[in-house]
């Protein structure tokens, strides 16, 4: 039964990660990678919710594990580093590290905070 | 078409995870987060190498690619789980740990993306000659 939810979990937040970013993407235009930062943010703060709140088991699986682990993504946001080191995209490649390690820790924190009320 | 494929790499990457999770708690007992640490480098190795040597062969349709790339890596690896124990380090006072966390998925990350890119640009590079030799 857990597997079952992961994977429903995962189907969704794959497809749901692949439709936001790509569009989100599209949209910009300095080359700053806005769509998967924007779904790291998101799901941080969305799983610090479910991880204060104490959320149940099966619930968890399905959109802690499944759909949060699926819709966030690390190995696309290293390349995107990657990418822009390449291209010699320092000015954008240091905001985007910071946007995200910096944002994506605070906004678990206040996920868990806003969670556990 | 798309669509369906990134989400059954969706399930697979995120039932690799899970089960990687379980089997790395199995033997490591300690507060320290190494099976999302070991999916994350993983993952971004993989990707690295995935990428350049399918840009560079050009063979599968790019539904395929979008579906292993970013259906079945992207949703191996995870950016939530990662932030959210962060912060559990933090809370439990082991903030040297957490700063530890941090450092080796920033720094190892990058490394093993480049990696991955790196030797997947080169043996596409050489399998390219080798066809070029054949003709």
């Amino acid at each position: 039964m857990t597997a079952l939810l992961i994977a429903l979990g995962g189907f969704l937040g794959a497809i749901a990660r692949y439709v936001l970013s790509t569009w989100m993407n599209q949209k910009s235009t300095t080359g700053f990678p806005i769509g998967t930062l924007c779904v790291n943010l998101v799901g941080s703060f969305l799983l610090g919710i479910l991880v204060g709140n104490g959320m149940t088991s099966g619930v968890y699986s399905f959109l802690g594990v499944g759909f949060m682990g699926a819709f966030t993504t690390f190995s696309t946001f290293k390349l995107e580093n990657i990418h822009l080191h390449e291209k010699k995209m320092h000015t954008v490649l240091f905001p985007y590290l910071a946007f995200s390690y910096i944002g994506g820790i605070v906004l678990a924190f206040i996920g868990m905070l806003a969670g556990a009320l | 078409m798309t669509y369906l494929l990134v989400g059954i790499g969706g399930i697979l990457g995120s039932l690799l995870r899970y089960y990687l999770g379980v089997f790395t708690h199995s033997w490591w007992a300690y507060s320290f987060p190494l099976g999302t640490l070991i999916t994350n480098l993983m993952g971004c190795f993989i990707l690295g190498w995935f990428t350049y040597r399918m840009i560079k062969m050009n063979v599968f349709p790019s539904a395929v690619l979008a579906g292993i790339g970013t259906g079945f890596v992207g949703s191996f690896t995870t950016f939530s789980t990662f932030s959210v124990e962060t912060v559990t380090l933090i809370k439990n006072d082991t903030s040297l740990l957490a700063f530890l966390y941090v450092a080796l998925s920033l720094f190892g990350g990058l490394l093993m993306s480049w990696s991955g890119y790196r030797v997947g640009d080169r043996s596409a590079n050489k399998l390219k000659k080798k066809g070029e030799q054949l003709l």
